[in-house]
């Protein structure tokens, strides 16, 4: 590796698999259950976590040793409610379409608790170049998730992907659905996502026993 | 952590700090992009009155609204008149304006009126103003008529357009923040398509308004005089909130389709 040292490289390559946000810390779910109902969605919502987490951890790291220890959790939640404001505010001014889709994300990113809990555990206490990629490794880990989840939500529930039918049509019974296949209408609901992710975390503690705890 | 930044006064002066920082960035990018913004918002609504008439930029599956750069030239063209009606608390029509006898006296497009204000004014028992845009295309009259109410989590809004016998001949739906994937398909055409077509009144020629049914056992929407649509799965608050927009705000405009009956 050129690039990147083999310890820095850990830090993309382990939330991706072995230390996965949502998988293994259990962080997120709440944003992985309200928009992974369309692979869309879930697509734009890892783009987006991306960009905040990646910026907000150099932020948060460059602020590392002026920040007051005994409001820093306020400080990071200024600092990722003023990123994605301003990312708001300037889509809306130069890219109004995008910024439609994207307006229902705001609050969720703001409240996401994998950016609050990486600015916390790891940009606090290294270097902006280490929690850059940290922040970017993260996003990736949990947005590998959102697309699984959403991809087989999507799939399963409305038998489309990113909008376009697969299966056939279900009113005109065409495809699939000639032979008798139904779309699950549960996927599309909340609690099917968390099955989802359980079936995930699974596959993944099933292949890996170092993960499983007593 | 050193000692320097836990003493309370470097506390206070780094908070005090951030919010002046924060507080005048954040002012500053609203107040230097609100001219962009709002301009985009105007041409978004003029977007939306036009898609409601039919005149959009739609392919065989989804909706697109005419080009940003040509809609102020086809709002001018295809939207012949745009009327102010009064309404008192009692719902009937005290005060017609046409766009210029209401641009003299307010120095405001008819298309800007902000709706929930005027709901708000409604629900305090003043009287509340009610545009409808007049639009013409290939020789056929649109009334087109905005209509404001509540989703599930927030805001959800949107155009009618109906003919002289208050069936809808396009609609169009939009919403701030409605869960992707469920409520937010009020936008997409699967859904809106379903109300072309649709009768607002009832065989007897009452209002009925269009109700979002789950149960109505008429999924292609063939039948057009049920006064129903097809609902949405996962999605019933907000399909209940579109029945409701759509019986409220379209119910006002009522007495106005039967008065250009009668003459």
């Amino acid at each position: 590796m050129g690039l990147l040292s083999k310890k820095d490289a850990k830090l993309i390559t382990d939330p991706l698999a072995d230390n996965n946000p949502i998988t293994i810390q259990v962080l997120g779910i709440c944003s992985a259950l309200a928009i992974t109902a369309e692979l869309e969605a879930s697509i734009v919502m890892s783009v987006s976590v991306l960009f905040v987490l990646g910026v907000g951890n150099v932020v948060i790291s460059l602020m590392r040793n002026i920040i007051p220890s005994k409001i820093r959790i306020i400080v990071q939640l200024i600092v990722v409610a003023t990123l994605v404001i301003i990312v708001d505010l300037v889509l809306k001014a130069f890219a109004y379409e995008l910024s439609k889709t994207l307006s229902v994300f705001v609050g969720l990113i703001i409240t996401n608790c994998i950016i609050m809990g990486r600015f916390e555990a790891f940009a606090l206490g290294n270097s902006p170049w280490r929690s850059f990629l940290d922040g970017i490794g993260n996003a990736a880990g949990y947005g590998v998730i959102l697309i699984i989840v959403g991809f087989f939500r999507e799939l399963l529930g409305s038998g489309t992907l990113l909008g376009i039918p697969v299966l056939g049509d279900p009113i005109e019974k065409t495809g699939l659905y000639s032979i008798g296949y139904e779309n699950n209408g549960f996927m599309l609901l909340s609690p099917m996502a968390l099955i989802v992710v359980g079936i995930i975390i699974w596959v993944q503690r099933s292949r890996n026993k170092a993960l499983i705890e007593d | 952590m050193s000692n320097r930044t836990d003493s309370n006064v470097y506390t206070i002066i780094f908070a005090i700090a951030m919010v002046i920082v924060v507080g005048s960035l954040l002012a500053f990018a609203a107040s230097s992009l609100e001219p962009n913004i709002s301009e985009n918002k105007r041409l978004e609504k003029q977007q939306n009155i036009l898609y409601a008439m039919g005149v959009n930029d739609n392919d065989e599956g989804s909706a697109i609204f005419i080009s940003t750069d040509k809609a102020p030239e086809a709002f001018k063209t295809n939207i012949k008149e745009q009327l102010v009606l009064t309404v008192d608390a009692s719902g009937t029509i005290i005060k017609s304006q046409t766009r210029d006898e209401y641009y003299n006296e307010t120095k405001e497009e008819p298309y800007l009126i902000d709706i929930k204000k005027q709901k708000t004014n409604a629900k305090k028992g003043e009287p509340r103003k009610l545009p409808l845009f007049i639009g013409e295309k290939d020789g056929k009259t649109f009334y087109i008529a905005p209509i404001y109410g509540k989703g599930l989590w927030d805001a959800i809004w949107g155009y009618v357009s109906v003919d002289a016998n208050m069936v809808v001949q396009g609609a169009y739906f939009d919403h701030k923040g409605e869960t992707p994937g469920l409520g937010a398909n009020i936008k997409q055409r699967y859904f809106m398509d379903d109300f072309y077509g649709e009768h607002l009144l009832d065989e007897a020629g009452y209002f009925k308004g269009i109700t979002v049914s789950k149960s109505n056992a008429d999924p292609k929407n063939e039948d057009k005089t049920d006064n129903e649509v097809d609902a949405i799965a996962g999605a019933t608050i907000t399909g209940d909130g579109v029945t409701a927009m759509i019986k409220s705000d379209l119910k006002l405009y009522v007495p106005y389709f039967k008065n250009l009956k009668n003459n």
